[in-house]
């Protein structure tokens, strides 16, 4: 029988207010095999863990139970300590008797016993611990950073200076991201393509990045320093290497689609870069709207082309390379708010959403950075700004607060007033939320300096008269009923997750909330992790974020990232599934359920009735199995266990609580 | 097609018009409306309380006469409170056990409680009527003006966009009338304010009809006898053109052929027939 010590933690009085600790040291001493108990106020703290060692020396333990928190909370602080008095870590185990008990009950005399049976229980399941080793894995040395706006730019350089190799993978023809289509930036008002373009030019010509650009991730397989990731390079119908990027073709190119860049405000030729400073300067021909894929004519961008980089026979291609890790960036999307029925969104074309607007401000936007009505290309006089649209809204919209759009609609609004001096701005908020470095000034400014109204209210109506806008809303602060005479209207529509987040998420292995935003691995402590080893998340494809914070986050993925690349080895999961390949039937049921490919079919020998029979069973690859279980349970036989996790321990853990009285 | 109908009490005084106009136009389609037996009150605005089960007793009781069957009415406020009700009566288990053990009646929630224009558009269609118009209104400017009660909640009602309807203005042009869009169209007639606060009625329905008016209409047409009271009484109108506000039944009426004689007529044979029964 081995001999077991167990250790019961107060945690302040976080579980002593609510468990008898003395009481359930005196339950542990008759566990079969306990030959040690103990308590102490913390046991996580040194002294506490040095009450561990010295107990497991004093007392001979090969078994050691810790009555504390969640194993997700100190179970490596634990096994540490055990590891350092000659225990190997795995024949330690954690009993929950805080968040499973403590927490959760307020009746001492009901908590303790049930404090009893937990700890009771893993002291029956520690009898059956085996010693068991983590295998050590080979981290392939190379990042890889999915989608190029500023988030996956800025991870790509931190990463790339550390001095490992990065290529990003960016959905559009060029890298630039959102950030590419703003003006101006809160709440310095610089323009954005001037701090944004150094910043991509860098990417593009620093030898460790590696831009794979109108490209898609496709499958992610492996795991934390051996991820293996198809990617679809999409036919872009231009040779990169011949091509100049002298734009001969996109002048000449005779047929026109709607621009995604401008938000569809204008159009674009059907072979096109999606804005001037495109990186990679090269062209990409849309074959939906090509003349010569459509209807078999045309081809003069390929007579034009004086490099002839043209090249209408291009294939998608797919290709497959290691990674050993991952960071997500794939931005976020603007609500498209025609479901608000009374703003009228899409019925007339002075009624904007925000970035939409923020694209006439461009030079090179669809109205050459005039500032007017899309309507009759008069300047407005009259802008009315609505807050919240699709956001902070229960009933029909996102719960949360976009965070971005107070600043912008103060920058748009200033920005107005500098191109049009005659304009009048007003905006409709909830409240205005201005946290952040120099916003509250920034905003107040926009008020006081800048002329623009702030109307607390909501708009219930917008509905064309004559020229005008007739936006009719309430100021809750006079209790008036407003209506204002507007030449135009901008939506500040909600901050959304991409379309196919979910879809992305499934492939990479992240989760998302309720709104299809990536999950953090801890809302305060790993902001930028995932539940997923090696792979991490930055920008607003985790939350709604303006430009510092989403660059403060890409930077702290790249220190993760860099964290992980610097290892030579990282330890492997040492719970894996094991097979008793003499009691598997091979149905290979477990090789479908298995998540990540581990388990494949192998042939073996027996011998049987005096010959030998071949048969085919399963086999575990342990340094691909990452200890889900998934296996042990669809297997039909009982063929299969996890260590550390067998159905003898979990049986002998169920019979600790059941069979008690 | 043959349908339960509940009346209202309004629809048997101030808005007689509305039912025999109805009436005249259904029989002219083909629609049958059959009067609920000993109907009473809807309810009015008190069902919609939920914490007093007793102001349920009404709506629900005729409710349950319809059998599970289509129920139709024509009032605005009546349609909106057996629907109100109905879909409380689905929703929430307690209220609803109360109510019909008290009431010693079956009823879960189940059958159709139409308004009859939901009967026009999603029974007979639209594309259907205008085939059977006679005498189509070419020429006529009319305005719809839907007011709350038909809209609102959307979730519950689910009569029409809340925001943006069409089925009044698919039924003027189903009718042949030119359709005037107004924006106002959805906006609150001021209700009981009427009598309360003259003044705040005085404002909305002043802003309605001059919105209508602006936007080129010389009629609005409206399903509902308390939003035609304040449209007919509460606007200030010193000088202006005049705006004429129908029921909706009474163009449909017109544009079916029907007389306003023969209207009676009907009415009162309907009457005759009724009392024969008995």
């Amino acid at each position: 029988m081995p001999r077991t010590g167990v250790f019961i933690c107060h945690c302040g009085t976080n579980i002593a207010g609510t468990v008898d600790i003395e009481k359930a040291v005196e339950a542990s001493r008759n566990f079969p095999g306990v030959v040690h108990a103990a308590d102490y106020r913390y046991l996580c703290s040194e002294m506490g863990q040095d009450l561990i060692k010295k107990a497991i020396v004093d007392n001979q333990l090969d078994r050691v139970v810790v009555g504390t928190c969640s194993p997700r909370m100190h179970e490596g602080t634990f096994r540490k300590a055990a590891a350092e008095a000659g225990l190997n870590p795995y024949l330690l185990e954690v009993a929950n008797i805080r968040e499973h008990c403590s927490w959760v009950h307020k009746d001492i005399e009901e908590a303790t016993p049930k404090a009893i049976s937990l700890l009771r229980a893993a002291a029956a399941k520690a009898v059956l611990n085996e010693s068991l080793d983590a295998p050590e894995l080979e981290v392939e040395k190379r990042a890889l950073v999915i989608g190029g706006g500023i988030a996956g730019i800025q991870a790509a350089i931190d990463i790339a200076e550390a001095g490992y190799e990065v290529d990003v993978v960016e959905r559009e023809p060029s890298i630039g991201g959102r950030m590419a289509q703003l003006e101006k930036t809160f709440p310095t008002l610089d323009c954005s393509a001037c701090i944004l373009t150094p910043k991509m030019v860098e990417a593009a010509q620093h030898p460790n990045v590696n831009l794979i650009t109108y490209s898609e991730v496709e499958e992610v397989k492996g795991f934390v320093g051996q991820f293996d990731v198809k990617i679809r390079q999409k036919a872009r119908s231009v040779d990169p290497v011949k091509c100049t990027g002298c734009g001969i073709c996109y002048e000449k190119c005779p047929s026109k689609a709607s621009s995604e860049f401008e938000m569809g405000l204008s159009k674009r030729k059907a072979i096109y870069i999606p804005f001037p400073q495109a990186v990679p300067n090269v062209p990409v021909i849309d074959r939906d709207a090509c003349l010569y894929f459509t209807k078999g004519r045309c081809q003069i961008c390929e007579k034009e082309c004086p490099p002839q980089a043209i090249v209408y026979d291009q294939e998608d291609e797919i290709f497959e390379r290691r990674y050993g890790t991952i960071i997500v960036a794939t931005g976020f999307d603007q609500m498209n708010p025609s479901q608000y029925g009374e703003y009228g969104y899409g019925q007339h074309p002075d009624i904007l959403t925000g970035l939409e607007f923020e694209r006439l401000f461009n030079a090179s936007g669809p109205t050459g950075g005039k500032v007017v009505r899309l309507s009759d290309g008069k300047p407005p006089e009259k802008v009315v700004f609505i807050q919240c649209v699709g956001s902070r809204d229960k009933a029909r919209g996102m719960n949360y607060c976009s965070k971005i759009c107070c600043m912008y609609t103060a920058k748009q609004a200033i920005l107005l007033k500098e191109k049009v001096p005659d304009a009048k701005s007003y905006v409709f908020y909830i409240d205005v939320r201005t946290a952040g470095k120099g916003y509250e000034e920034f905003q107040r400014r926009a008020a006081e300096e800048y002329d623009v109204a702030y109307l607390r209210g909501q708009v219930g109506k917008i509905f064309p008269d004559g020229d005008h806008l007739v936006v009719h809303g309430v100021d809750s602060l006079s209790g008036k009923i407003i209506e204002i005479k507007a030449d135009m209207v901008v939506l500040a529509a909600a901050s959304i997750a991409r379309a196919d987040s979910p879809e992305l998420g499934r492939i990479v292995g992240i989760n998302s909330d309720s709104y299809h935003f990536f999950n953090e691995a801890h809302p305060k402590l790993k902001p930028v992790e995932t539940h997923t080893a090696g792979v991490f998340i930055a920008g607003a494809c985790q939350a709604p974020k303006d430009i510092p914070d989403t660059v403060a986050q890409a930077s702290a993925a790249a220190v993760k990232a860099v964290g992980l690349l610097s290892k030579e080895f990282l330890k492997g999961e040492a719970c894996t599934a094991e097979v008793n390949q003499a009691e598997c039937s091979g149905c290979l049921y477990c090789e479908a359920v298995c998540p990540y490919s581990a388990i494949s079919p192998v042939e073996i020998e027996e011998r049987y009735q005096g010959g030998t029979l071949k048969r085919t069973v399963a086999e575990v690859n342990p340094a691909l199995c990452q200890g889900c279980g998934s296996c042990t349970v669809i297997c039909r036989s009982g063929s299969i266990n996890l260590k550390g996790f067998s159905n003898e321990q979990i049986l002998a853990e169920v019979d600790a609580i059941c069979l008690q009285r | 097609m043959r349908y339960h109908y509940f009346p209202g009490c309004t629809l048997k005084g101030q808005a007689k018009n509305m039912e025999s106009t109805t009436m005249a136009a259904a029989a002219a389609l083909g629609i049958e409306l059959v009067e609920l037996e000993e109907w009473q009150c809807c309810g009015a605005v008190y069902p919609l309380y939920e914490d007093e089960l007793i102001t349920l007793l009404s709506p629900v009781r005729t409710l349950a006469a319809a059998k599970g069957e289509p129920l139709v009415s024509l009032c605005a406020a009546c349609h909106h409170v057996l629907k109100r009700a109905q879909e409380l009566m689905q929703r929430n288990e307690e209220a609803r056990k109360k109510v019909t053990d008290y009431l010693e009646v079956d009823y879960a929630g189940e059958g159709r409680v139409l308004h009859f224009l939901e009967v026009l558009r999603d029974d007979l269609g639209f594309d259907k009527l205008a085939e059977m118009v006679k005498k189509p209104l070419e020429g006529r400017k009319v305005a719809a003006y839907y007011g709350c009660l038909l809209l609102r909640p959307s979730k519950v009602m689910q009569f029409d966009d809340p925001e943006n309807p069409t089925i009044m203005e698919d039924l003027l042009k189903a009718i042949g009338a030119d359709v005037v869009k107004s924006p106002y169209r959805t906006e609150c007639c001021g209700a009981y304010l009427s009598v309360t606060e003259e003044a705040v009625a005085e404002d909305t329905v002043t802003r309605i009809i001059d919105s209508a008016r602006n936007a080129g209409a010389e009629a609005l047409i409206t399903a509902c006898p308390l939003c035609r009271y304040n449209l007919e009484n509460c606007a200030s109108e010193d000088g202006k053109e005049p705006i004429k506000v129908y029921y909706f039944s009474e163009l449909l009426a017109e544009a079916m052929g029907l007389q306003f004689d023969q209207l009676m007529t009907s009415a009162l044979e309907r009457r005759r027939s009724s009392d024969g029964n008995k």
